[in-house]
């Protein structure tokens, strides 16, 4: 949720998170030291959980990466240094699977934005069955993963599924094992990940468009702007800043993503579709190489948040330009 | 051209209902079949004959039950502690702002991109030294833990709402500060609460990482972990009882979700989008 869908939803899978704004900055003028007292008292009580369950623990994680330790009754570990990494440069499996996980969020994020985009612009259009699209589209957000996954097994089932007998309707190849072929089982999980994430990037988009003031629309219909120059020079820059926040924030959730993917194909057929936490999960929990796992989360977290920064940073370079 | 615009935007209305709710009829539908009609070559989405025993036959499923209370007492007790700790954390980070209010909501949209996977590696090996994994308490200590900034976030924002005038009115007709909270905050905050509560519950509910993580006997196995071994040794599997346990497993979230509509495209997150 999600922490996988606690996030994810579900999480986890799973996810949910908006921008925190500051919703006016409404000075308490001097806040006195009781005040601020009293503060400090309400708050401690959710900083305990959160430093004993998640802060601690992801210091300990980082250190575990520099030690040999195994995932055994009485674990008695030493620490190795770098070696670890070392070993990870060489692990062509861990950089495949590193290299599937980027194709993922990458594919999963655009598709999101794309698909989500149109579906907020017809929602935010004058149209009928509005009411069923908008909860039909919060729908998969809400829904638990591994139902999410069974549902979409039988949707993809080789012989008894949907799809393919919609395939045989129309005269095309029927017979694919979806998630079983080498070459479709990729393209059919990231599917699987637009329909789960697509709803809550729909739902954003279409806040941020019902905050563009008519006028401008208006204004730009006067000077004789159509529909896609009204898109162009209108919607998308007011809405950039939005569509920054939620792609960062999606991107992350996808390269993290790991309970869909974990039921849907368990990272099979031959590793094609092992997503790096589903490849970390395996080496902590299947081979017992707990240090060795947490050796390469460090280097997942490093790249991403370096990957991230980059992208910001040349948003935030364009903002600046305009 | 013109004149086209209007059925073009209904195509595409009609692409984006058929993708996004044909999953979810395809569910529902199997969930009334038959095994011999599941795996039958000819494709139908109305059940020729209608099987209720599919949710009976689910229900008796060893494990089933018994894995739907484990996962409502560890939603119920996580979501009980989550409002309890996160309500007067909310109503500080709304009220007093400054570096609190920095650190808070900083920590809030961190949280939302925690690496999990490096977490729970040393959170299992903490665990299992006093005595927590493959127990309910434990999980319910690592959902609570995990929803709470998003709850925080969630509540913060519906004490932001209550004016302050209406806190300063009381004190100034002489209530104290435990009565302004009991006696004009909390009730306006109650419908934020019950909200909160429901995402809190739902996302507990829902969640598969780390009940897979930490538990390892069947006993202590919640839904979401039934329903995945279930489909271990696929072929075997009655897909209809699978389908129907599936449909069981997704309704809190649908209530949920059917419930917070309104809220969640309108005033929630436009409040959080606005900036």
């Amino acid at each position: 949720m999600t922490a996988t869908s606690l996030t994810r939803p579900a999480s986890t899978g799973g996810g949910r998170g908006r921008r925190p704004g500051r919703s006016g900055a409404r000075s308490m003028g001097g806040v006195g030291r009781a005040k601020r007292r009293e503060a400090i008292a309400l708050v401690v009580p959710s900083l305990l959980p959160v430093l004993l369950l998640s802060v601690a623990p992801l210091l300990v994680g980082v250190l575990l990466a520099f030690t040999d330790a195994r995932l055994v009754r009485r674990p008695e570990y030493e620490v190795v240094g770098l070696e670890n990494f070392q070993r990870l440069l060489d692990n062509g499996f861990f950089w495949d699977s590193f290299r599937i996980g980027m194709v993922w969020a990458v594919s999963v994020t655009v598709l999101q934005l794309l698909a989500g985009m149109g579906l907020a612009l017809l929602l935010n259009a004058d149209l009928r069955l509005q009411g069923l699209t908008r909860v039909l589209a919060l729908i998969p957000w809400a829904m638990p993963p591994v139902v999410v996954a069974i549902m979409w097994r039988m949707i993809y089932s080789p012989n008894a599924g949907p799809l393919n007998a919609a395939l045989g309707g129309l005269g095309l190849p029927d017979d694919i094992n979806w998630l079983a072929d080498f070459s479709t089982a990729l393209p059919a999980v990231v599917v699987v990940g637009v329909w789960v994430g697509m709803p809550q990037t729909t739902v954003t988009l279409l806040a941020g468009l019902q905050q563009i003031p008519g006028e401008l629309n208006e204004a730009a219909s006067v000077d004789g702007a159509n529909a896609w120059r009204r898109f162009t020079a209108v919607t998308l820059p007011s809405l950039r800043p939005i569509v920054t926040s939620i792609t960062s924030l999606n991107f992350i959730w996808n390269f993290n993503s790991f309970s869909l993917v974990y039921v849907l194909t368990e990272g099979g057929p031959g590793g094609k579709t092992m997503l790096p936490m589903l490849f970390t999960y395996l080496e902590a929990f299947k081979n017992r190489n707990i240090g060795y796992a947490a050796a390469m989360g460090v280097v997942l977290v490093v790249v991403v948040v370096l990957l991230l920064s980059a992208y910001l940073w040349s948003q935030f370079r364009a903002e600046k330009e305009r | 051209m013109r004149v086209l615009v209007k059925p073009a935007q209904y195509l595409a209305l009609a692409a984006y209902i058929v993708f996004l709710g044909f999953p979810l009829l395809w569910l529902v539908s199997a969930s009334f079949k038959s095994s011999a009609e599941l795996n039958s070559l000819t494709v139908n989405l109305i059940p020729q004959d209608w099987r209720w025993e599919n949710f009976s036959e689910a229900l008796e499923r060893q494990g089933l039950v018994r894995s739907a209370a484990n996962s409502i007492v560890v939603a119920l007790v996580s979501t009980a502690l989550v409002i309890l700790i996160a309500l007067p954390a909310a109503y500080a980070l709304a009220r007093f702002r400054g570096l609190l209010r920095t650190v808070g909501t900083g920590w809030i949209l961190v949280s939302q991109v925690f690496p999990v996977i490096l977490i729970i590696l040393p959170l299992f090996l903490i665990l299992r030294t006093i005595g927590l994994t493959d127990s309910l308490v434990g999980l319910t200590l690592v959902h609570a833990t995990y929803t709470l900034p998003f709850a925080l976030w969630m509540l913060q924002g519906y004490v932001t709402a209550i004016p302050t005038e209406l806190e300063e009115a009381g004190a100034m007709d002489g209530a104290g500060r435990t009565r302004v909270l009991r006696e004009i905050v909390f009730p306006l905050l109650m419908p934020g609460i019950v909200a909160t509560a429901m995402f809190s519950f739902v996302s507990s509910w829902n969640e598969f990482f780390f009940a897979l993580v930490l538990l390892q006997s069947p006993d202590n196995y919640t839904l979401p972990i039934t329903l995945k071994m279930f489909i271990g040794g696929e072929g075997k599997v009655a897909l209809g009882p699978l389908a129907a346990g599936s449909v069981l497993a997704a309704i809190p979230s649908i209530v949920f979700f059917s419930f917070m509509q309104k809220k969640l495209t309108g005033g929630l997150l436009s409040g959080a989008v606005k900036g």
